[in-house]
């Protein structure tokens, strides 16, 4: 019993009213902290909100009926931008980032401007054979690919995901092992990103990777790089999904109850700068969900001559608990 | 009081030292060191309690466990398969004293 309800609660967590739970912002006052960025080093690219799946846990609610989209005005102002400013990680997201019609585009242009380029996918996207030539793209520009995997249960992977994604997902990581992806030596990078199937926290990551690598390799010959557990962030479709089950009071307790004030120190807020599909800024991705622009104040990607400025404020609501909790999620 | 069982009652359990702290506290802490990952992973221990849970039945630890195996990396598969570990170790111990019923039926018969 006590493994599941011993966590130490975050400073104001009260008994007298646990249905509210203090705010973020008075969390970090109560402990005496500040939420401000680092060098800001990488550029997320969110390229819009259409996506093939429509995954339940999704913070955005993305999916096949989506029509925001980045256009190829806004896709030239960003590659200007991240030619201006100079990072070290460009991090290519969305939606699935395979049905924006400037992905290859973006991708050809920003290999060329950071060391390191990643392209996040869902898996079912880039496998399809419209995307022959996007894939052959990614492999020429060592581009890391980071793909969405819940879980080793196909039952679990499809209710997240929808019906036949985790079979999907095998085929997909079957192809990119054999271009070379996740193969040692091939300078192929492949991460897998795992999220919780449901309203609870996520495992440990080094033993869930693990026991990933393990079950991966052993069943389908499959081989990656890292492997990452994020948590759930309670925002779009999941907070739906975790209101209409009943499950939100409780879930936002549990991020509450573990909040680590030393992983804020590596929150991905401090070093990243997020633009939208529509090209302003965010201090990340969960705050350009719910529209909580950069700093507090709406900017366009055009209008900046460099990164955000060490020291700069970050935007935060309660959904940032999300990445507080335990390890945090960087 | 409407029910025996109520799921708040959980969130109390360490109010259970009120009268007894210093035995509250060894318990706990022995707790603690029992679930923290050794030669077993928390994983897997979670997933030993979740079966032993369903052996004493009891509401509370079945509730706590689900929980912790999700949280541990279990999937329902794996949990379910726990319980017939449990059911099967349970039936057969009540089809094992079999052999003690036919130890005396075959002594009391010709």
């Amino acid at each position: 019993m006590t493994a599941a309800t011993r966590g130490r609660p975050a400073a104001s967590t009260n008994k007298k009213n646990p249905a509210n739970p203090p705010s973020f912002q008075s969390t970090l006052a109560d402990r005496g902290l500040t939420l401000v960025r680092n060098t800001t080093d990488t550029l997320q690219i969110n390229v819009g909100l259409k996506c093939n799946q429509a995954c339940r846990h999704c913070h955005l609610s993305a999916g096949p009926q989506r029509a925001e989209n980045m256009d190829r005005r806004t896709a030239e102002a960003v590659v200007a931008y991240a030619r201006r400013a100079g990072f070290q990680t460009i991090d290519i997201t969305g939606g699935a980032p395979e049905l924006n019609p400037n992905a290859e585009f973006l991708v050809a242009e920003l290999s060329e401007l950071a060391p390191r380029l990643m392209f996040r996918s869902n898996l079912s996207a880039l496998n399809s054979r419209k995307r022959s030539r996007l894939l052959d793209l990614l492999v020429s520009r060592r581009a890391v690919i980071v793909a969405s995997f819940p879980s080793l249960n196909p039952g679990q992977a499809d209710a997240q995901r929808g019906s036949g994604i985790f079979s999907t997902s095998i085929d997909a990581l079957t192809r990119l092992n054999a271009l070379g992806y996740g193969r040692q030596g091939s300078g192929l990078e492949l991460n897998l990103v795992s999220n919780p199937v449901g309203a609870f926290l996520p495992p440990a990551q080094s033993e869930a990777e693990a026991r990933f690598r393990r079950v991966l390799k052993g069943r389908w010959g499959i081989v990656f790089n890292r492997y990452y557990s994020f948590a759930n962030v309670p925002l779009g479709r999941f907070r739906n999904w975790l209101k209409h089950t009943e499950n939100f009071q409780r879930y936002m307790q549990k991020l509450v109850s573990a909040f680590n004030s030393c992983a804020l120190d590596g929150v991905m807020c401090r070093s990243l700068v997020s633009v939208a599909w529509d090209g302003y800024l965010f201090d990340c991705d969960f705050n350009l969900a719910c529209g909580l622009p950069m700093s507090g104040r709406k900017v366009h990607v055009s209008d900046l001559d460099g990164p955000p400025a060490a020291g700069a404020p970050i935007a935060t609501a309660d959904h940032c608990y999300t990445c507080t909790a335990g390890s945090g999620f960087t | 009081m409407e029910t025996y069982y109520d799921p708040q009652d959980l969130d109390k359990f360490e109010t259970i030292g009120r009268e007894a702290p210093g035995l509250a506290k060894k318990f706990f802490d022995y707790y603690g060191a029992v679930f923290a990952a050794g030669e077993l992973s928390e994983r897997e221990k979670a997933l030993i309690a979740l079966a032993v849970a369903h052996t004493i039945q009891c509401p509370y630890c079945i509730d706590a466990y689900t929980r912790a195996c999700l949280e541990k990396g279990s999937n329902p598969a794996e949990m379910t398969e726990a319980l017939h570990v449990a059911t099967a170790i349970r039936g057969g111990a009540s089809l094992v004293h079999g052999v003690q019923m036919r130890n005396i039926a075959d002594k009391l018969s010709m």
